[in-house]
This record gives C-alpha cells, sequence and structure tokens, in this order.
C-alpha cells in the first residue's frame, strides 16, 4: 500500500461524483451540521447564563461542563443506544439505526463544548463590560442577548471546535447509526468499514476527502468572520 | 468593541458563520433522498453478521430482492453474539447469523419464531508464507491447531463473541486443547470483526481463522495466504430467524416473513449461488437440507 494510490483513490471519489458517495458526504454534513446547530442553540444560552448567573454549586456545574468536554465517543454512543433501544426508555420512538439517532448522540457530544467555550467568552465580556451595560439597564440575563452579539466570532471558534469534534467522529455514530448502506452510513463508518474490508488505499482516499472538507468549512467561516469583523467595525 | 449597533442586536446571536451554513445544507434537498426517500419507505432491519456485510453478499441480494418486494432492508451488521442481542432487545426485524447452538437457543428462548438453515460457506485457516508451525497443505484442522500451541506460533483470535470466534472455540476443543489453560502471549484476541483480525494477522504474521468470503474479498493480504482448508469440521453453515413478534410487538411480522420465504425459496437461493468474487462461489444455498 503506498500513499500515492491513496490519493488516487480520493481524486478519483471527488471526480467521479459517484451517487453512492454523494450521499455518504451528504449525509455525514447534514448530520454534523444539525447537531451543531441544535447544540448552538441549547449550548450558546445556557453557557451565557453560566457566565452571569450567580448560584449554589455553580463551580461544580462549570467543573461537570469541562470535564463532559472530554465525554468518550463510544460512552456517548452507548447511553443513547440504550436510551432509544426497543428495550430502552424511548423505545417506542423506532429512532435507533437512524440518522436522527446519530444527530441526537453527536448533539450529546458537542454540546458540553459549546457550552464550556461559551461560558468562557461571555465571562470575560461580562467582566469588562459589566459597569457599561448595567449603566443602560442590562442586568443579569438581560445582558445576554447582547453579551452573545458582541462575542460572536470568539463563539464561532467554539462552534467549529464542536464541528470538528462531530465531523471526526467515529464511535457513537457507529453504535446508534449501525453504519447501513445507503442510510447510516457517514464518511467516518464507511472509512471503518473499508479498513476492515482490507482496501486501505479507499478508506485513506475517503479520509484524505474527510480532511478537505473539513478544511473547506473551517476557510469559510474564516473568511466569513474576517467580512463581518470589518462590517461590525 | 461594544458598539451602539451591538446594544441594540437583540437574539441569541447564533454565531453567524455556522448557522448560515447549517441552515444552507438544511434547506437543500439532502441527496439522501435519491437513494433512501424519507419516512414512508417499507423497510426492514436485519441484524447480520460482518462477513455477509464484508464479503458483498447483501449488495448482491438485496436489490433483487427489493425490486420484487418494494421492501428494503437496512442491514446492521455486527458478529453473531451482538446480532443476537439486537434482536433479543427487539431492534431488528430478522437475525441472519452463523452459529447453531446460540440461534437454536435465541429460538428457545422465546426471543425467535422459527430458525431456518439458508446457506453454507467454509471457513479457512489462514497464516503467513514462512508457515512457522509447519503445517500448510494438511487437510486436518485439529492437527494443524495442536501445532500452533506446541510451537507457540502467533495466532489472532477474533475474541468477539462471534460466529466465527464461537467456531474457533469449538475446534480448539476438537483439537483436544483447553485454550483457555493454554493461551499465553501467542494467543491475541483482538475483539474486533473479521476484516480487523486479518489486518492484524498480516502485520504479526499470525494464523487466524476466516470465513472464506472474507478472505476472498480482503484485499490487504500481504503475506498471508491459505494454509488449511477442505476439512468438513470447518464447515460454516447460516441461519435466518424472525424476531419474535409476540416479545416485541412493534416487528414487521409479514414483511420480515417475506424476506425469509424469499432467502430460503427458489429465488433467493439461485442468487446466493449466483454470487462470484473472481468466477469463484462464495455461498453455497442449503435450504432444503435437513438438519443442518
Amino acid at each position: 500500500m503506498d500513499v500515492s494510490s491513496a490519493f488516487g483513490a480520493a481524486l478519483s471519489l471527488i471526480f467521479n461524483l459517484d451517487p453512492q458517495f454523494l450521499q455518504i458526504v451528504g449525509l455525514s454534513l447534514r448530520v454534523t451540521l444539525t447537531a451543531v446547530l441544535l447544540a448552538a442553540l441549547i449550548g450558546l444560552p445556557l453557557g451565557a447564563l453560566l457566565a452571569v448567573a450567580r448560584f449554589p454549586g455553580r463551580s461544580a456545574l462549570i467543573v461537570l461542563v469541562n470535564g463532559l468536554m472530554g465525554l468518550p465517543p463510544v460512552v456517548a454512543g452507548l447511553i443513547v443506544f440504550l436510551a432509544l433501544s426497543r428495550s430502552g426508555p424511548f423505545g417506542a420512538m423506532g429512532w435507533l439505526f437512524s440518522p436522527t439517532a446519530m444527530v441526537i448522540a453527536q448533539t450529546l457530544l458537542v454540546l458540553p463544548i459549546v457550552i464550556a467555550l461559551t461560558r468562557g467568552t461571555i465571562e470575560d465580556l461580562w467582566s469588562e463590560y459589566r459597569e457599561h451595560l448595567t449603566s443602560l439597564g442590562l442586568t443579569g440575563w438581560r445582558a445576554i442577548p447582547t453579551l452573545l452579539w458582541d462575542g460572536r466570532f470568539a463563539l464561532a471558534t467554539g462552534l467549529l471546535a464542536g464541528f470538528g469534534r462531530a465531523s471526526a467522529e467515529v464511535g457513537a455514530v457507529l453504535i446508534v447509526g449501525g453504519n447501513i448502506a445507503g442510510y447510516t452510513r457517514t464518511m467516518t463508518t464507511s472509512i471503518a468499514l473499508e479498513t476492515s474490508k482490507g482496501d486501505l488505499p479507499l478508506a485513506l482516499g475517503l479520509g484524505l476527502v474527510l480532511i478537505i472538507l473539513t478544511l473547506a468549512i473551517n476557510a469559510a467561516a474564516y473568511g466569513a468572520s474576517r467580512i463581518g469583523a470589518r462590517f461590525a467595525g | 468593541m461594544l458598539t451602539k449597533r451591538s446594544l441594540l442586536a437583540s437574539g441569541f446571536g447564533l454565531a453567524l458563520t455556522t448557522s448560515v451554513l447549517a441552515q444552507a445544507t438544511l434547506t437543500a434537498p439532502p441527496p439522501a433522498q435519491t437513494a433512501a426517500p424519507a419516512a414512508q419507505t417499507r423497510f426492514i432491519t436485519v441484524s447480520s453478521t460482518t462477513s455477509t456485510t464484508d464479503s458483498g453478499l447483501f449488495n448482491h441480494l438485496l436489490p433483487a430482492f427489493q425490486a420484487k418486494t418494494g421492501i428494503e432492508v437496512r442491514v446492521v451488521s455486527q458478529g453473531t453474539g451482538q446480532a443476537l442481542d439486537t434482536g433479543r432487545r427487539g431492534d431488528a426485524d430478522v437475525v441472519f447469523v452463523h452459529a447453531r447452538a446460540q440461534e437454536v437457543k435465541f429460538v428457545e428462548d422465546g426471543f425467535g419464531v422459527e430458525r431456518k438453515p439458508v446457506m453454507y460457506n467454509d471457513f479457512v485457516l489462514i497464516g503467513p508464507k514462512s508457515d512457522p508451525a509447519g503445517i500448510k497443505g494438511t487437510k486436518d484442522i485439529a492437527a494443524a491447531l495442536k501445532a500452533i500451541q506446541a510451537k507457540a506460533a502467533p495466532f489472532v483470535s477474533r475474541g468477539d463473541k462471534s460466529g466465527t470466534h464461537a467456531a474457533e472455540l469449538n475446534l480448539w476443543k476438537v483439537a483436544g486443547v483447553e485454550i483457555e489453560q493454554a493461551k499465553g502471549p501467542w494467543y491475541r484476541e483482538i475483539g474486533q470483526g473479521m476484516g480487523a483480525a486479518l489486518n492484524t494477522s498480516g502485520a504479526m504474521n499470525a494464523y487466524v481463522l476466516s470465513d472464506r468470503a472474507t478472505w476472498i474479498n480482503f484485499k490487504n493480504r500481504g503475506d498471508l495466504e491459505i494454509v488449511v482448508e477442505g476439512d468438513r469440521r470447518l464447515f460454516n453453515q447460516y441461519g435466518v430467524i424472525l424476531v419474535n413478534p409476540t416479545k416485541h410487538a412493534h416487528v414487521k411480522k409479514a414483511d420480515g416473513q417475506a424476506f425469509i420465504d424469499w432467502l430460503v425459496g427458489p429465488e433467493g437461493q439461485k442468487s446466493i449461488a449466483d454470487y462470484k468474487i473472481n468466477g469463484e462461489q462464495l455461498f453455497f444455498p442449503n435450504a432444503s437440507q435437513p438438519g443442518v
């Protein structure tokens, strides 16, 4: 096995636009971006609230969230698997082995990252602008929308970290998705499958495509934030 | 910087870039829909073994079945032990595996309706060309395993409660080796699928038991080759079972049964016999053979 055959495999995957391959890439992006969006909707306000609110047990909660950033994907997958299994509490939904289950598992993985990084960012902004905001009548939770808007570029980096975690992940989606061809097979589970079939050039080729996609999304986000920063003055 | 404009801005300030990206993907027609139309699709979930998937058999069988019945078959491939457990939990409608004793128990425990034999292939003992145990060419699997143990030649075991793992443990018993006591550093349990076991054996110059189908389809052979084949004790029978709808009410009884009937009927059996790689037949249908 040489690296050039992997590059060859990657190039032919990209340029042949094989429908099966496009479907796998599409599903990977759909699942990961949906999970990041959900984690953002839940995690940004929660993280900001954790930054400005003061309540007993706050420190413990911060440590817990920080710790959960290291939640092993395979454990997250197992928890979601047990919850969604027909023999589990949410079995009646029939969600196991579906893209929905994969989104749930990845949201669980991304959420602690979004909450923890949002908390850090907003806490810094809050300590810097607290007096200013309070003088404008924005105290406590009412300052949250303003703080989030002001920290948006730093927060975008947090979301990209979450995206990276989700798109690179294989353990959780394999357990809850089942790697079903044409339905729950993603880039990472395909790479695992091709490796087990001994087709290492194809596996590495898929890996290269995944890296290129991740780079492209990061570049797009970086460019957008640069343009945004210029207009925001 | 905190500006007037940013003070006026409201909402949760979803980081602009990511939300735009996400929405673009969500609103764009998902490419998945061409291959797998959404919820209204008629489908069953089948938990099966890594050998049936890694060998490419399902890619050959399922389109023919779907064309005839309109039923999509979603295959989750796991080791036989895990595949049966998936059925036991009610997460599959049909299980299609290869470990007869476990299958019979699955039905006896009430989790399956009836076990039907479908086809067989055989196991082969794979090893490095250097052949450190000196067993190449023998037809006697028991003698070969004994020699491996006696010389403490590296051996990779699946160690994952799969059908192949069960068969391997049984063969040690046949060879008169108490593997639990006899195992040492030469005996390496990796707890992974067939393909991973072959990759590992290639890297460690170790012997490994594989089903023939996965071996034929395996591309990263390196220095490995077949060292023992053709012993009747290497026979590998596959069975199919409908998960019991009285245990799990949501089991798609009619569609699952339709798949089983097709597999063991003339069309499915012919389709299995027709599956070849490089002119070599991988699975041999035997649904009508009694007592297998």
